[in-house]
């Protein structure tokens, strides 16, 4: 005897629960948290080294990092001054709210301000894993063209926050940041976004003003508890 | 040095979680085996329905959903006109609005990602 059962489940259910119980365990150790997306080379690991020494001695900030194979940019994280810990993995394309959750008790989250989990460059795969962390941050870069939020809708979708790195470099581009700003608009109405260079430190200030700004209202809600 | 070892997209795992989540609902319907599946995946899902199908003949192997058909539904990416109201689909590069030229438009489908049904097969 055959019979249809309805099932009307979201595929990724599995990864959201566990994402929601590391929100908890950020939430409860009092780690305000941020998930790095881009493609490969857009700047990921430049911002979290411009970050981390900004802040240095105002904030403790650890990362995560999400690398195919290697730890360089764990190893440049650390160098700039950042608790590092590297996930490889294996050849995944993206990473997943299971290898943060495994990844996390190798940091004293009690020494932990800011968290920034380096996710796989690519910008098909993350955007359909949420991680847990309490903001989604998508870092576009002038040389990848303007056409990006069209190519890569999920992406521009589902994030908290733009950076447009390496501005430095429009001069030598034929990047139409109207063309650009329209597909992002469509894509993701009223999204904050951050112009910049990591190369020469123009437009950094704003970046890190909404990052601290993110941060103390994050600290506010937990007090408030 | 492409490696083969490993998944190196995110079927994989997405094909796992359909499984499971399969499995249980048959379990609980107390059903012995699953014939067919029926999956509804929208155009911005990021989800290769080959990929799937792949894998879906690697991981349901000895389980009761081996063999099971699976039935893709795709819904295509729909668009509404903040401005003007006019509903559009996906027309090449241009999110824009056809009717009044407005980039104000929201997405209103394309983003399902779910198993909507299975057919089960029981003794009883």
């Amino acid at each position: 005897m055959t019979k249809r059962v309805p099932v009307l489940e979201k595929i990724l259910s599995a990864n959201e629960n566990l994402a929601e119980e590391i929100r908890s365990r950020l939430d409860e150790a009092g780690v305000y948290s941020l998930n790095f997306m881009a493609s490969p080379g857009a700047g990921k690991t430049s911002l979290i080294e411009q970050t981390v020494k900004h802040l240095a001695g105002r904030l403790r900030v650890a990362v995560i990092d999400g690398d195919i194979a290697t730890s360089i940019d764990a190893d440049r994280a650390a160098a700039a001054g950042a608790l590092a810990v590297q996930i490889n993995t294996g050849g995944e394309c993206h990473l997943d709210a299971a290898m943060v959750s495994a990844a996390l008790p190798q940091l004293d989250l009690t020494q932990v301000d800011l968290l920034i989990v380096e996710n796989v460059g690519n910008l098909v795969c993350p955007a359909s894993f949420v991680l847990g962390t309490h903001a989604s941050v998508l870092i576009a870069s002038t040389p990848e063209g303007d056409d990006k939020p069209y190519k890569y809708p999920g992406m521009y979708r589902g994030v908290d926050a733009l950076v447009i790195n390496k501005i430095d470099l429009l001069p030598y581009l034929t990047f139409n940041m109207e063309e650009f700003r329209r597909g992002v608009e469509i894509l993701n109405p009223g999204l904050v976004t951050f112009p910049l260079s990591c190369r020469t430190g123009e437009g950094l200030d704003r970046w890190l003003g909404w990052l601290t700004d993110s941060m103390q209202s994050f600290a506010a809600s937990k007090r408030g508890k | 040095m492409l490696r083969m070892d490993n998944s190196s997209m995110h079927e994989l795992p997405v094909t796992q979680s359909i499984l499971e989540i399969s499995l249980r609902h048959a379990r609980q319907a107390g059903a012995q085996k699953i014939s067919d599946l029926y999956l509804v995946i929208g155009q911005l899902a990021s989800i290769v329905d080959d990929s799937v199908q792949f894998y879906w003949d690697i991981v349901s192997k000895d389980t009761p959903a081996e063999g099971a058909q699976l039935h893709f539904r795709r819904i295509p990416a729909a668009f509404q006109c903040r401005d003007c109201g006019t509903s559009f689909q996906l027309s090449g590069r241009d999110f824009a609005c056809p009717a009044c030229s407005s980039s104000s438009v929201q997405i209103t489908a394309g983003e399902e990602f779910y198993v909507e049904a299975i057919d089960v097969e029981s003794q009883a």
